[in-house]
């Protein structure tokens, strides 16, 4: 009897478990695209990474480094990163991180402008703070790349 | 504020306007690159950090090639007694921080006169960053205290009129780590011989021993102007006369730009000098160039 009503309880914890597990994973079958979504998909994403050349091009403490490269491409290697990087249906075909930002150098202050930048640029394209702070985190295990530590 | 314009107020505001006045051609050059709001603020002892305890991050918004500095001014109201403290701090390369911190505790519900303690602090970022580093940023500090009116401290035991509090810090900003939300932890140990940190003297007939005490602080930003938290910091009990309480507080700033942050909070210093339960606001402003 008792063992009884401990396998019952035991076929229902399995039924609820499975229950759970194919739940989660149908959810996690399709890739999490709502940050890719609040950044306003790859054209708001566009948008935000114009702003950012402009604002990199009047900030002298970044200004700089980014003299006689090649906009067009870097605009579209930046945009189809973070569209790939939120979830969005992209990809990234420029170089490794490490690679692309090699001997330049990169200080924290530097890093920290490019950073304070990429805020302003999304805060003018109406970026939910949350979406923001979500993509900042996506980006933070570059640093070590970006800098060459 | 109507303290500020007794005459001790005076002597002490006069080194920091002309601090004012010096700042001001550095003032018009660029502030520091590190990102808003993540100087914290300047505690009551002038180290960087919240309000009571000293936080790893260093003040001001100085990154690895900048100077920066801070003046600030603060005022706390318990029940029975005020704390005013005016700070000013030196920031090289965020590697560096020099302080230094006036505090004036007014002791009129006691029938005494008041109590002023100097600190001068140093604090030296060891290793990583609080927002890039995985494993966050740490910093060690002394800060070195000297009581200036030491009667009343000497009367209710105390050893000595000067002391050195050493300590060590970690924080670390986790991005989107409540709903989104970024959020600031830091954990704190110190050691120390101060009682009621400091302005009732160093050592006492209890315990004369440095003591290592756990102090902690931790913080949402709702966004990039304000962060809400809470602060916890353990205190020693050297006094048999004046029994000594851990302190704690919450609070919120506002940091509209980097020039400028506004700290509110409501503190819980517990028994302070024989009288019990102090409670009460806590207000700063701080200036950042
Ligand atoms: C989170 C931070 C950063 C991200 C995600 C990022 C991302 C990128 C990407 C995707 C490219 C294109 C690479 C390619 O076309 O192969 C690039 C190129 C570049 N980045 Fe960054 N970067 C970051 C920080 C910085 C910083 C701090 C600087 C300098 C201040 C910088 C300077 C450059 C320059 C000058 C190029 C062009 C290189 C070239 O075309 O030769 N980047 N970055």
């Amino acid at each position: 009897m008792r063992l009884g009503i401990m396998t019952t309880h035991f076929a229902a914890l399995v039924v609820l478990a499975s229950l759970v597990l194919t739940g989660c994973q149908s959810f996690h079958r399709e890739p999490d695209n709502s940050l890719y979504l609040q950044l306003g998909e790859r054209a708001g994403i566009a948008d935000v990474v114009e702003d950012l050349l402009y604002l990199i091009v009047d900030d002298t403490r970044i200004s700089h480094q980014f003299k006689g490269i090649n906009v067009a491409q870097f605009h579209r290697h930046l945009t189809d990163q973070l569209c790939e990087l939120s979830g969005g249906p992209c990809e990234y075909a420029g170089r490794e991180m490490r690679e692309s930002h090699a001997a330049m150098g990169i200080t924290n202050t530097q890093f920290n402008a490019l950073v304070e930048n990429l805020i302003l640029a999304m805060e003018e394209n109406d970026v939910p703070t949350a979406a923001q702070n979500r993509l900042i985190k996506k980006l933070l295990p570059m640093y070590p790349d970006i800098r060459h530590l | 504020m109507t303290r500020f314009s007794s005459k001790r107020g005076a002597v002490i505001f006069t080194p920091l306007l002309a601090m004012g006045v010096l700042a001001i051609p550095l003032a018009s050059a660029d502030i520091g690159s590190r990102l808003w709001a993540t100087g914290g603020v300047t505690t009551i002892e002038g180290s960087a950090g919240g309000g009571l305890v000293p936080w790893a991050l260093l003040g001001s918004y100085a990154s690895d090639e900048e100077w920066g500095g801070t003046v600030a001014i603060s005022r706390a109201e318990v029940d029975d007694y005020t704390l005013a403290v005016i700070g000013a701090s030196l920031n090289w390369n965020n590697r560096v921080e020099v302080t230094f911190a006036r505090q004036t505790l007014d002791l009129s519900s006691l029938k005494q006169d008041e109590l002023n303690q100097d600190i001068f602090g140093v604090k030296v970022r060891l290793m990583g960053d609080a927002l890039y580093s995985p494993w966050g940023q740490w910093s060690a500090g002394v800060q070195h205290k000297r009581q200036q009116d030491f009667t009343v401290p000497e009367a209710i035991g105390a050893r000595d009129n000067g002391g050195t509090d050493v300590y060590f810090a970690g924080s670390k900003l986790f991005f989107a780590a409540m709903f989104g939300r970024n959020l600031l932890v830091n954990a704190t140990v110190r050691g120390t011989r101060a009682n009621q940190g400091g302005l009732l003297g160093f050592g006492g007939d209890l315990n004369n021993n440095y003591e290592f005490m756990a102090e902690a602080g931790a913080g949402v930003f709702i966004n990039r102007q304000w962060l809400l938290g809470a602060e916890y910091r353990q205190k020693p009990d050297n006094l048999g006369l004046a029994p000594e309480d851990d302190w704690w507080d919450l609070f919120i700033a506002w940091v509209p730009d980097r020039r400028l942050a506004v700290t509110a909070a409501f503190v819980n210093l517990g028994d302070v000098a024989t009288l019990k339960d102090q409670q009460g606001v806590y207000l700063s402003l701080q200036g950042s160039f």
